[in-house]
């Protein structure tokens, strides 16, 4: 057995002056990343899940619908509405909001304009169709139904 | 300027940085959503003044209803186990005329979805996503692509979409969503 002279004058601190620096660093990705959202959600989202998912290419260009039964029963009732925006809207008013969303586009992004559609999992099929048929009134066909990954 | 006597200049502490750094990271994990703006894509069909009556003939129509039980009729036959869809999918597009009964080519293939109003909106988007990916499946064949990586193809690099055209020649994605029933 060797023996070994322990040094006396070894600090057995952790030296913790980068540590705000590691934490500043994981701050700063959290605050990219995240997306303060402008609007608060009233309706349920459980969103479906599937596996051909697809980007959207511009998140600008990008109108947001969300269809599910209103968190606050009392006030709203059960049946599921659709929100856009912060309110509640019936679907004769989506042709008039999807043409103030294009308004807002410049010119050759007018037509790119790609309606999201985040439905509950429980939203009959009824309802959806009614969206998508105002839709088409005013030409935005380019829909994408908002879901998660299956793995 | 104030001055300090020789060798007492003042520092700032830096010990509770590390601790104020912590609070703002633990409100921006905590009101972090990750937002996914992933889904599947689809092209609605442009609205018509009156209805056409286009002449698809039977063959080239492949039939998946859906009632307000959520249950699945494909050409006919009820289906409770859908995980055999896709590779039905997949051998009508690609029938060419071999069977008397699927379809003539994969351009005049058209996949038909039709939904009851009282369809779940899980069920419909169980579907969609099954006939999607047999679409993808065949994209991907013949781009020599797995299909995870083809849908993930870039549009706007020149040479990612002359692969993702070339893949999609002649087989265009003919999903129809009739109107639903009552």
């Amino acid at each position: 057995m060797s023996k070994f002279k322990i040094s006396s004058s070894t600090s057995e601190e952790i030296p913790t002056s980068a540590l705000p620096d590691i934490i500043f660093m994981l701050l700063f990705f959290f605050m990219v990343t995240t997306i303060v959202r402008p609007h608060e959600i009233m309706v349920e989202q459980h969103i479906p899940k599937a596996t051909q998912l697809r980007k959207i290419e511009k998140k600008s260009l990008v109108a947001h619908f969300n269809i599910g039964a209103p968190k606050n029963v009392h006030q709203y009732g059960s049946e599921p509405k659709i929100q856009y925006n912060d309110v509640f809207i019936e679907t004769r008013q989506i042709p008039q909001q999807v043409e103030e969303a294009r308004a807002r586009l410049s010119e050759p992004e007018k037509d790119k304009l790609t309606i999201s559609l985040k439905i509950d999992e429980e939203v009959k099929m009824g309802i959806v169709s009614d969206v998508e048929t105002q839709l088409k009134e005013v030409n935005a066909l380019k829909v994408i139904y908002n879901t998660l990954k299956d793995s | 300027m104030k001055n300090y006597p020789k060798g007492s200049r003042p520092q700032l502490s830096t010990g509770s940085m590390a601790d104020i750094a912590f609070l703002l990271l633990i409100f921006f994990l905590i009101t972090t959503t990750i937002d996914s703006e992933k889904g599947l894509l689809m092209r609605l069909p442009p609205k018509l003044d009156r209805p056409i009556d286009m002449e698809i003939h039977e063959r080239n129509l492949f039939n998946i209803l859906l009632n307000s039980q959520d249950q699945i009729m494909v050409e006919g036959k009820l289906m409770n186990d859908i995980s055999g869809l896709r590779n039905d999918v997949i051998t009508f597009v690609l029938n060419k005329g071999k069977d008397k009964n699927s379809s003539d080519s994969p351009e005049k293939a058209v996949v038909s979805i039709k939904t009851n109003r009282g369809t779940t909106y899980k069920q419909y988007i169980k579907i969609l996503d099954e006939v999607q990916a047999a679409y993808f499946e065949i994209y991907a064949e013949r781009a020599g692509l797995t299909p995870d990586v083809f849908r993930a193809l870039d549009q706007k690099d020149p040479k990612q979409r002359a692969l993702y055209l070339k893949a999609r020649k002649g087989i265009p994605m003919n999903i129809s969503i009739a109107k639903p029933s009552n």
